[in-house]
């Protein structure tokens, strides 16, 4: 099981996601939104909605980071693995009481106000439960680092993960006798990835950072030929 | 100079009757589906009201339209890039479909299937979003129609800057007018210049501001962006959608919906060429009440053959100058300037314009205490306050208003001395800066309003600019997903299909 899910199950999620994600942008482009019910009901939202997204991308951020930085790389800026762990806690901490309050507002909402939850997909529920679960085991993941706070661990699941994008065969075995709930943390992460082009999460991938250095402000279509 | 066309629109209010037949038609064509049963691309207002949303034209509210930073550079009110992007989780100048309205329907299915009671059975009302009983109606989108609601209310009216306006809720001096409103296709849209994702576009061939149904991923900015609220968020596609200006049928040289039913034939729709070059320049001049010449400033005269010839260089096609030349629009806004644009100060140029309404003269002058000569009362003593007018279509400059109020009246009165008695009364004419035969002209145009002089719209060349074989065997016009029907029974992408409350509950 352990293989299955270090080993296996993060090339099947991240096909699923690549894969699935293209298909849908290119098929169906009419469906690639965010989904937001702010028109419907502004309550909860204004608050929530930043808290919840900030949150969130503070700690995707830090993942991201602090799991695909090569090694070489940290002991280049010198970064120790205690220092970094130290970090992880702090930042990763405040991100994550952010999004929970704000998911938990979010998901209050959505339940709570009969407009929203008529309006809700299945998936936006599925979606939405399963990443204030996962805030939820990364939070008591914290305890579990607190126990080990040089970072020894962290450090195994940063050869995993850069295993996994390096192919390395032996990926999965970096991973092995850790806690269990980091162990659901990286299941749970993985579904979160699989679920990814069939949810209202694609809208992340629109990201319109674009916008900031768009020419101007106005667009104009031509259609003259060779224009 | 870089000459681009433009359909725009012109309203004649002074024959609006408020029958709402544009309202109806627009709906029944283009908003009757799930999600934008609350939106209305074309509605009529009764003024002086809020209107539709709640206090849409008080952008100290809303924040929508552009303001000029102290540099003299234009910036969208509601902020900057980086102050749109940061607002993209939240945005605080979204209203909420309670200023629009919880759209509803009723239960009228009870009518015939209610078991029998004490009481006759009623359709109670249901709200169309959330499937809910509602006790009482609230709002709607015409809650202030014929000056419904108490004047307290009502005087809210943005309009009202600037004027003692208590007095105008008492019975003897009130006034009321209809303004029906669309999409303004503005040369300097808001809403595109909001937009992060880049789907709102103008079509450069004519003007018509469109969204791009799959590039939209619901960013909402654009809703906010328009001053005139005339984008509608669908929250059931989660996508915006606005006014097309029925481009389908203006590109085969059909007016729009709206204007087609129009009954009282209060709509002009024709071509309009302008200078794309002086957009900046004309929405970004200091002074407010500037903005309205500043906008005429930049329509190109289409008989000037040094604009035929740009036009020609820019592949404006032959016909869409010839149509230019006999707009009507051309003709209201530019030669006899009876016609002005909605709320310039908002700094979009917008593109349908209104001609202002006479009304009846205040009790003074029947009381004989108002100077009239040819039969012209004073446009000051008309029972709708000049300023009011100014305030909505000038920024506030109440001299265009004033004379495009005299020239009308000098039509009725030039009108009747020579239908009536017989007479050509030169005076009259002159006395407002008309000819005898651009009087004739106005008389035929916006009186008698023949279909052909009301819609002077070109065919677009679409065999000019696209691969026709291409296009064979098409789908044609469909409404967000290329050429799939909208139906589906379940998606592997997007969300499951949304069940009318009213049908889930059968």
């Amino acid at each position: 099981m352990h293989g299955f899910i270090f080993g296996i199950y993060p090339y099947i999620a991240l096909s699923v996601l690549l894969i699935g994600s293209i298909a849908r942008y290119e098929r169906d482009p009419f469906t690639w939104k965010s989904s937001s019910s702010q028109l419907l009901r502004r309550k909860q939202l204004m608050v929530g909605s930043v808290l919840f997204h900030v949150g969130v991308l503070t700690i995707f951020i830090g993942h991201f980071v602090g799991l695909l930085t090569p090694f070489w790389v940290l002991e280049l800026l010198h970064i120790g693995h205690e220092f970094k762990q130290i970090l992880a806690i702090v930042v990763g901490g405040a991100g994550a009481i952010a999004a929970l309050i704000g998911g938990f507002m979010l998901l209050q909402r959505r339940l709570g106000d009969p407009r929203i939850r008529k309006s809700s997909s299945y998936m936006d529920l599925i979606i939405l439960a399963l990443l204030l679960f996962q805030l939820c085991l990364g939070t008591l993941s914290i305890f579990v680092s607190l126990q080990h706070i040089d970072g020894s661990e962290m450090v195994k699941f940063m050869m995993w993960a850069q295993g996994i994008f390096t192919f390395d065969p032996n990926a999965a075995s970096y991973t092995e006798g850790t806690s269990w709930i980091f162990e659901l943390h990286i299941l749970t992460g993985l579904t979160i990835f699989v679920l990814f082009p069939f949810s209202r999460l694609v809208h992340i991938v629109s990201a319109p950072v674009r916008f900031l250095w768009r020419p101007g402000y106005q667009i104009v279509r031509t259609k003259k030929r060779g224009a | 100079m870089k000459v681009r066309a433009q359909i725009g629109m012109v309203l004649n209010l002074d024959k609006c009757i408020g029958c709402h037949t544009c309202s109806v038609t627009c709906k029944n064509v283009w908003t009757s589906r799930d999600g934008v049963e609350y939106a209305w691309f074309n509605n009529v207002e009764t003024k002086p009201g809020i209107g539709y949303p709640k206090d849409w034209e008080n952008q100290k509210r809303w924040n929508g339209g552009w303001e000029r930073t102290r540099s003299g550079k234009l910036r969208p009110k509601q902020g900057g890039k980086w102050r749109i992007l940061a607002n993209i989780f939240a945005n605080p100048n979204l209203p909420e479909i309670d200023d629009f309205y919880e759209p509803f329907d009723f239960d009228y299915d009870h009518l015939k299937s209610a078991p029998e009671m004490n009481a006759f059975p009623t359709a109670r009302p249901r709200s169309k979003v959330s499937g809910e009983r509602m006790e009482k109606i609230e709002w709607g989108p015409n809650w202030e129609e014929i000056l419904g609601g108490e004047f307290e209310k009502r005087s809210k009216d943005y309009n009202f800057e600037g004027i003692q306006k208590d007095i105008y809720g008492q019975y003897e001096n009130t006034f009321m007018m209809y303004l029906p409103r669309l999409c303004e296709h503005c040369l300097n849209p808001a809403c595109a210049a909001s937009c992060p994702s880049g789907a709102i576009y103008k079509r450069e061939e004519d003007g018509v501001v469109l969204i791009d149904q799959e590039k939209c991923r619901g960013w909402r900015m654009c809703v906010s962006g328009c001053p005139y609220k005339k984008i509608y968020y669908n929250w059931s596609t989660g996508k915006s959608e606005k006014c097309t200006l029925c481009y389908p049928r203006l590109e085969s040289g059909l007016p729009t919906v709206c204007s087609e039913t129009c009954v009282g034939r209060i709509r002009y729709i024709g071509v309009i060429l302008y200078d794309a070059d002086r957009i900046a320049e004309a929405a970004s001049v200091e002074n407010e009440k500037d903005l309205y010449e500043a906008q005429l400033d930049v329509f190109l005269d289409p008989s000037d053959p040094a604009v035929i010839e740009a036009a020609r260089k820019e592949s404006v096609p032959e016909e869409w100058i010839e149509s230019a030349r006999k707009s009507p629009i051309w003709k209201m806004a530019m030669e006899w300037k009876i016609a002005f644009p909605l709320h310039p100060e908002y700094r979009t140029l917008p593109m349908v314009w209104y001609i202002p309404p006479l009304s009846p003269i205040q009790n003074a002058a029947a009381a004989g205490q108002v100077a009239v000569q040819d039969d012209m009362p004073d446009v000051r003593s008309l029972r709708i306050p000049v300023r009011y007018l100014a305030n909505m279509l000038t920024a506030g400059d109440e001299a265009p208003v004033i004379s495009a109020l005299e020239r009308m009246l000098a039509m009725r009165s030039y009108m009747r001395s020579k239908t009536v008695d017989g007479v050509v009364n030169l005076g009259v004419a002159q006395r407002v800066g008309l000819t005898p035969r651009q009087i004739d002209e106005m008389y035929k145009i916006m009186s008698i309003a023949d279909y052909e002089d009301r819609f002077v719209i070109p065919t677009t060349h679409r065999e000019r600019v696209e691969d026709a074989y291409s296009l064979r065997g098409g789908c044609g016009f469909t409404d967000g997903n290329g050429c799939s029907t909208g139906e589906s029974k379940g998606k592997l992408f997007g969300s499951a299909k949304f069940i009318p409350p009213m049908e889930s509950q059968k």
